[in-house]
């Protein structure tokens, strides 16, 4: 197959474009994904393992629609045909939603995420469903129940989590876009490691409705792609105000197509850049340091004017963060109790068991390690006589972490960091060891405490290993749009450098046994 | 506040686990019990960071009072609620004993 027909391997912007223009078909587009899928995915033993479920009847049955929509010149949407991965934790009907848990092993939900809804109405076919760390918890996509996700730059190491399927899927050409979801930076952080770009939104400005809660004043829906423009129109496209979420924002924000576009330029005049002092990647890995400052260099050579700002309660955000998480999931994973939904499990040698024990049962059979430790942290942090001391002082910090960018903001547009600390590690390296896991989110997850916008596009490969490495930009809460104008400046500049994508240079993957 | 450095003994962890209706084995209890010692312990140096003038933030949008429109629409039949239900008798989920327990 030559590269100009391999349809796996253009933007999804340059897909909307071929089908406006009669060059391909949806079907054709959907087929050639599901084939990539069936040559690269494998299974948890070897392989991608971006998938969790492939529909692929469903797929092409949505694919079929779409074209005979276009023939009847009625197309529902730019994207409209337009192939898409979800990440199992949103709610599907007729798609099982295991959350990546043995706990919902087999659930098919009887409605859609809004989100969902939204891509339905708009006609992109949905390929299946990415795997991720169990309830999202996690950085590497290893506690899943299901297997791990490999990153395609190196099999043996991690694709970022929780949502390195979703990542891993795009990074691999099994998709042209995927939704994610980000509580402490479950998309940013699996597009820095795979090379591809990640955006959480504003919090509240994208539906939670049908997203299984993991922390419900942290979580967001946002998108998965491998351009910032893809990014953009996906944005765009699931974004805006949902009645059914009492935490959504009621105003539109602006177009952010039209804002990557203007990045896309390549001209930051006037734009004044804050480097996080304490993010700035002193200690962190080399390579990930030189990518960053490099980058912030193409940044001032753009015209953009680049100061230094502290955030001093930043150095708080892991602590704080792993005490709101563990407590906001403690009290959200209560209602897995096997009665309504999900696996039951009765308790060996019990007669006639209560329901407790078997909601124990079901629990210790259903939870995975470190689904289980955040449970009991969290039950810990919110116990009477240390709810002050632990879950009432986090809450303050997200105070003070709040305060330290709006402070910030005064002074500059946006902020940047490296998106992580290293790039991909090996599998298995840090699964038993949590807090060397949790210390990786510590660029990511002040975003989440502060309810700000971020993005993660690709700044380059480490010298020391060949691994991508993400570059962070953060706005004020609703100002996405100035992510997508710099995060789309970042990659036209780097883009002139390398003579293309950074993917580009990511090695072929030797097709499964089958 | 507690003055102790925090600490969480085998026996707090399976009480804990109680708490939150998980079943742990012993084998359980062995590999987790250090490990949330270790993780209590650094998420505790927050303790004192912030000082009580500072008000605490439980959600990124200050919003209160959200409603939406008082209009009827479609919810699930019992068909689709029950569909994913362990058990079902009768069109109702179908759930062990719940009375007679100790506790």
């Amino acid at each position: 197959m030559s590269a100009t027909t391999d349809w796996t391997r253009r933007t999804a912007a340059e897909l909307a474009d071929a089908l406006a223009a009669g060059e391909v078909t949806s079907v054709e587009l959907t087929q050639a994904h599901l084939d990539r899928i069936a040559a690269v995915d494998g299974d948890a033993a070897s392989g991608v393992h971006a998938f969790l479920h492939v529909d692929a009847e469903g797929a092409l049955e949505q694919a079929r629609a779409s074209d005979a929509r276009r023939a009847a010149g009625a197309p529902l949407h730019p994207l409209d045909g337009v192939p898409i991965a979800v990440k199992d934790v949103l709610a599907t009907t007729g798609l099982p939603t295991t959350c990546g848990s043995r706990a919902l092993e087999g659930w098919i939900p009887p409605y859609d995420a809004t989100v969902v809804s939204k891509l339905k109405a708009a006609g992109l076919p949905i390929l299946g469903k990415t795997n991720m760390d169990e309830f999202a918890m996690g950085s590497s996509t290893e506690h899943s129940a299901y297997g791990p996700t490999r990153n395609p730059w190196d099999l043996t190491r991690i694709p970022g989590g929780s949502g390195g399927g979703s990542a891993a899927a795009v990074a691999a050409y099994e998709a042209p876009l995927a939704i994610g979801t980000d509580t402490g930076g479950s998309i940013r952080q699996p597009g820095a490691v795979t090379g591809t770009v990640g955006v959480k939104p504003t919090y509240g400005a994208v539906s939670r409705y049908g997203l299984v809660a993991l922390a419900n004043s942290l979580d967001q829906v946002g998108p998965v792609t491998r351009t910032v423009l893809d990014s953009a129109l996906l944005q765009d496209l699931i974004g805006g105000h949902d009645p059914r979420d009492s935490t959504s924002i009621p105003q539109d924000l602006p177009s952010l197509v039209e804002a990557a576009r203007q990045g896309a330029a390549g001209d930051l005049s006037g734009l004044k850049v804050g480097i996080v002092q304490e993010l700035s990647g002193e200690g962190w890995q080399p390579g990930v340091k030189a990518r960053f400052d490099e980058t912030v260099a193409l940044l001032v050579k753009a015209g953009a004017e680049v100061v230094e700002v502290s955030c001093p309660n930043i150095v708080h955000a892991i602590a704080a963060y792993y005490l709101v998480l563990p407590a906001e999931c403690s009290s959200n994973l209560a209602k897995f109790d096997a009665m309504r939904y999900g696996v039951r499990v009765l308790p060996e040698g019990v007669e006639s068991p209560s329901a407790e024990e078997v909601m124990r049962a079901s629990r210790d059979v259903g939870f995975g390690d470190e689904v289980k430790r955040r449970i009991i942290i969290g039950t810990y942090a919110l116990s009477s006589g240390y709810y002050d001391a632990y879950y009432g002082q986090a809450q303050k910090i997200r105070t003070l972490i709040s305060r330290d960018f709006a402070a910030a903001f005064e002074q500059v547009d946006v902020l940047v960091s490296p998106t992580a600390p290293t790039t991909a590690f090996k599998l298995g390296e840090k699964l038993d060891d949590p807090l060397a896991m949790y210390a990786g989110d510590l660029a990511t997850i002040p975003a989440n405490l502060a309810g700000i916008p971020g993005i993660s596009v690709p700044a380059g490969l480490a010298d020391e290993d060949g691994l991508p490495v993400g570059f962070q930009v953060l706005a004020p809460a609703m100002a996405d749009d100035r992510v997508y104008r710099v995060g789309a400046a970042v990659e036209a500049l780097l883009a002139q450098e390398w003579g293309g994508a950074l993917l580009a240079q990511a090695p072929e993957l030797e097709e499964v046994a089958r | 506040m507690p003055d102790t450095p925090p600490s969480l003994t085998r026996e707090d962890v399976a009480h804990l686990a109680d708490l939150a209706r998980i079943d742990l084995s012993d084998a359980e209890l062995d590999h987790l019990a250090p490990q949330l010692s270790v993780i209590l312990e650094s998420v505790a140096s927050i303790q004192g960071v912030a000082g009580d003038d500072v008000p605490p933030t439980s959600h990124p949008i200050p919003m209160t009072n959200v409603f939406r429109e008082d209009v009827v629409v479609p919810g699930l039949t019992a068909e689709q609620a029950l569909a994913g239900a362990p058990a079902v008798e009768e069109q109702r989920f179908s759930v062990p004993r719940i009375l007679g327990d100790e506790q």
